[in-house]
C-alpha cells in the first residue's frame, strides 16, 4: 500500500443519503477471484443504462468530474454489505477520499485497509462542500484536517492506528503477525 | 479494567473474554475469533494473500466453509453439471474448493448434506455457540448473535487476517439495548418486529453499536425467529445483534454435530448461564418498543428502514421536514413507482421470493406453507430452502408438495434471489415481495423493485398477486 499524506483534488458530489454497497458495486460484479479493474463496475447501475451506454446526466459521466479523487456523499455512505469490492472499486476508479456526515462501520473499516480515506465531517462543513460542486479541497492526513472551499480548515477524526498505517503504507496483517506470541499464550490459557 | 463487581452486559462479557491484547489509545484490541465462516465470494483474495506471504491457516479447527452466493439453485443437469449462471460463477465456486483443499479447510460444498446459506449452515452444524466470537466475510453474520455470540461481518482483508492469525484488530463497539416489551400479536413475527425496529432506528441509527435485544417478546421467540431478528441488525447499521442464551438456545443446540457432548455439554451450559447481562449493567443507548402495538410490516422504499404496517399508506415526501430525507423519500418512491398516500395493500406483485439467511429456515417455510396450502399462486414464486438440512426436513413433512401444488418453484439451497448473483433474479420494473433482508435498488436484479416482508406476508402476496394481509387469509381458507 502506498503511503498517504495529502490529497488535493476537486470534489464530485453524490448528495443522496444511504448510498449502499449494492449501488457502489452491484452484486453481479462480485464473482471475481481477484480485485483488479473493479473501477469499471463502480456505481455501474447509475453510470450505465440497460444497454451499457454511459448515462450522460449522471454526475460521474460529466466532463468536470473526470480526475476528481474526492467524493462528497450524503449521510450514511456505504451501508449494507461487507463486500470489500466496494472500496476496491472506488479506489480503482480513482477516488482517494470519501467525505460524509456518517459512514457505515464495515465500509469504513474496509476503506481504511485500501488507501481510501473515510472522512466523517460535521453537517455545516458538509453543507459547504455540497454548495460548491467541483471545489478544490485539501486533505492533510497527518494534521487530520480538511481545507474547505472558503479556506476554513476543519479537523476530522480517524483511528490513530489506521492513520499510522495509512501514513506509512503498512498493513495491519504485519502488526497482527507480530502478536503471535500473545496469541499463542492466549490460546494456551483457555 | 472492569472489576468483577461492576455489572457487565452480554457484549462486555464476550468482548472481555476474547481480548488477546487490550486496546490502548494508540492501538486497537487484538480480539480472538472462535469461529470463522468462509464462503466463495469474499474469500478468494484472502487465500491469495496467504499464498503471497507463504502463510498457513492458523486454526483449521475454527474455520468452516460452505458455498452459497454464486451457486445455482436449479438441480444438476442430466450430465451431472450444475447450471451456473456463467463461467465466472463456476470458477469462483471451484476456487473455494481448490483453496479449501490446498489449505486444509473443512468445506461442505455443493452436493454435501450440510451445504447451505452460510448463516443457516453454521448454527445447524452446532458450530455457533453462546459466548463465542464469530466472523465471516458477510454482513449478515449478525445472525449468529441469536445464540449470545458476538458475531459480525468483516471485509476480505480481515478474512485474511483471521485465516492467518485467528485474530482481528478492533475497537470496542458501543452498546444499544432494544427492549421489546409485551407480546407480539397473533400473525406478527420476528421479521415484522425487526422491520419495525429498523424503521424506528433508521438505516444508520445503529452505526458504531452492537444491539442487545431484550424483553418479554424477545424471550418468547424461537431460535429461528431470534436468528431472523439478529440477522437484520446490520440493516440498522449495527454490526452485530445479540440475544442472551437461555433454555431455548440450549435445547436447540444440544446434540448438534459440533456442539459439546456429554460432560463437556453440562460444563458448557453452566458457563453459558453466566453470559446474560448482569442486573444494572449500563448500555450506551436504549430503545423501548411495545410489541403489542405491532402489525405485519412491509417495505415500500429502497432501504430496509422504509417500512410501514401492511394496512398503512405510502408516506408523502411533502410531510418530511428535512430536505435530504425528503429527497431520499422522493427518490425511493420514483424508483419504486409508488404514489404518496396510496395503500400498500393491493399493490401489484409479479414475483415472490421465500428464502435467504433471514427467512430460509424450516419454521419460515412452514409459515409460508400454512398460507399456500390448498391455494394457487398468481405471481411467480420461488421457494429456496436455506440449506440441504432444511430442504430434507421440509420434504420429510411434505412442504415441497404444498409448494408445488400451489404452483411455486421448489429449489436447491442457496442465497438465490436475495442477492441475485447466481442468475435467480427479477426483471426491470417487476415488483417482488421478498423474505430477504435488502430492498436496495437493483438488489434482486437491475431495475427490480423489492418489498421486504415475512414469509406469511410473502405467501399471501403470491396467492393474491398483490400485497395482501395474511391474517385475513387465515379466516377465509378455501
Amino acid at each position: 500500500m502506498n503511503p498517504i499524506r495529502v490529497i488535493e483534488s476537486r470534489t464530485v458530489l453524490l448528495p443522496r443519503e444511504n448510498i449502499d454497497t449494492d449501488q457502489i458495486i452491484p452484486a453481479r460484479f462480485l464473482k471475481v477471484t481477484d480485485k483488479a479493474g473493479l473501477g469499471k463496475a463502480a456505481f455501474a447501475d447509475w453510470r450505465y443504462g440497460p444497454d451499457g451506454a454511459p448515462l450522460p446526466d449522471f454526475v460521474l459521466n460529466r466532463p468536470e468530474a473526470q480526475g476528481c479523487a474526492v467524493l462528497v456523499a450524503g449521510e450514511n455512505f456505504g451501508c449494507g454489505s461487507s463486500r470489500e469490492h466496494a472500496p476496491w472499486a472506488l479506489h480503482d476508479y480513482g477516488f482517494r477520499a470519501i467525505l460524509s456526515t456518517r459512514i457505515a462501520d464495515i465500509f469504513k473499516s474496509n476503506a481504511l485497509k485500501n488507501g481510501l480515506l473515510p472522512i466523517v465531517i460535521d453537517a455545516a462543513s458538509h453543507a459547504a462542500l455540497l454548495a460548491a460542486p467541483g471545489a478544490l479541497v485539501r486533505i492533510d492526513l497527518e494534521a487530520q484536517t480538511v481545507t474547505l472551499p472558503g479556506g476554513a480548515v476543519v479537523k476530522f477524526p480517524i483511528d490513530g492506528f489506521s492513520r499510522y498505517c495509512l501514513l506509512n503504507g503498512v498493513d495491519e496483517l504485519g502488526f497482527l503477525l507480530g502478536q503471535a506470541g500473545a496469541i499463542t499464550s492466549y490460546e494456551g490459557a483457555r | 479494567m472492569t472489576t468483577p463487581a461492576t455489572p457487565r452486559t452480554l457484549l462486555q462479557k464476550v468482548w472481555d473474554a476474547h481480548l488477546v491484547v487490550a486496546e490502548t489509545p494508540e492501538t486497537p484490541a487484538v480480539l480472538y475469533v472462535d469461529l470463522h465462516l468462509v464462503h466463495e465470494v469474499t474469500s478468494p483474495q484472502a487465500f491469495s494473500l496467504l499464498r503471497e506471504r507463504g502463510l498457513p491457516v492458523r486454526r483449521l479447527d475454527r474455520t468452516l466453509a460452505t458455498m452459497d452466493h454464486s451457486t445455482p439453485t436449479l438441480p444438476p443437469l442430466a450430465d451431472g453439471r450444475r447450471p451456473y449462471v456463467d463461467a465466472q460463477a463456476e470458477a469462483q465456486v471451484a476456487q473455494l474448493a481448490t483453496n479449501a483443499a490446498a489449505f486444509g479447510v473443512e468445506l461442505h460444498g455443493l452436493g454435501s448434506e450440510a451445504q447451505g446459506v452460510i448463516h443457516v449452515f453454521g448454527p445447524e452444524m452446532g458450530a455457533t455457540q453462546p459466548g463465542m466470537t464469530v466472523v465471516c466475510g458477510d454482513s449478515h453474520t449478525a445472525t449468529h448473535g441469536a445464540f449470545g455470540a458476538l458475531a459480525f461481518g468483516i471485509g476480505t482483508s480481515e478474512v485474511g487476517h483471521v485465516l492467518a492469525t485467528q485474530c482481528l484488530l478492533q475497537r470496542r463497539p458501543k452498546s444499544l439495548a432494544v427492549r421489546v416489551e409485551g407480546r407480539l400479536p397473533a400473525g406478527v413475527g420476528a421479521k415484522d418486529l425487526v422491520l419495525a425496529i429498523i424503521a424506528r432506528l433508521g438505516v444508520g441509527g445503529g452505526t458504531g453499536h452492537v444491539i442487545e435485544y431484550l424483553g418479554e417478546a424477545v424471550r418468547a421467540l424461537s431460535m429461528e425467529a431470534r436468528m431472523t431478528l439478529c440477522n437484520m441488525s446490520i440493516e440498522a447499521g449495527a454490526r452485530a445483534g445479540m440475544i442472551a442464551p437461555d433454555d431455548v438456545t440450549f435445547a436447540w443446540l444440544k446434540g448438534r454435530a459440533k456442539a459439546p457432548q456429554g460432560k463437556a455439554w453440562d460444563e458448557a451450559v453452566a458457563r453459558w448461564r453466566t453470559l446474560p447481562s448482569d442486573p444494572g449493567a449500563r448500555y450506551d443507548r436504549e430503545l423501548t418498543i411495545d410489541a403489542s402495538s405491532l402489525a405485519p410490516m412491509i417495505t415500500f422504499g429502497t432501504n430496509p428502514g422504509q417500512a410501514i404496517a401492511i394496512s398503512a399508506l405510502v408516506p408523502d415526501p411533502a410531510g418530511e421536514a428535512d430536505a435530504a430525507a425528503r429527497a431520499s423519500l422522493q427518490g425511493a418512491l420514483a424508483y419504486m413507482g409508488l404514489r404518496p398516500g396510496q395503500p400498500i395493500l393491493g399493490q401489484r406483485v409479479d414475483v415472490v421470493f421465500v428464502g435467504s439467511c433471514t427467512n430460509g429456515r424450516l419454521e419460515d417455510l412452514r409459515e409460508a406453507a400454512a398460507v399456500l396450502r390448498g391455494r394457487t399462486v398468481k405471481a411467480r414464486t420461488l421457494i429456496v430452502p436455506g440449506s440441504m438440512r432444511v430442504k430434507r426436513a421440509a420434504e420429510a413433512e411434505g412442504l415441497d408438495a404444498v409448494f408445488r401444488a400451489a404452483g411455486a418453484e421448489w429449489r436447491e439451497p442457496g442465497c438465490s434471489m436475495c442477492i441475485a448473483m447466481n442468475g435467480d433474479r427479477i426483471e426491470r420494473g417487476q415488483y417482488c415481495v421478498s423474505t430477504s433482508n435488502r430492498n436496495f435498488e437493483g438488489r434482486q436484479g437491475a431495475g427490480g423493485r423489492t418489498l421486504l416482508a415475512s414469509p406469511a406476508t410473502a405467501a399471501a402476496a403470491a396467492v393474491a398477486g398483490a400485497v395482501a394481509d395474511h391474517r385475513t387469509f387465515a379466516e377465509v381458507r378455501p
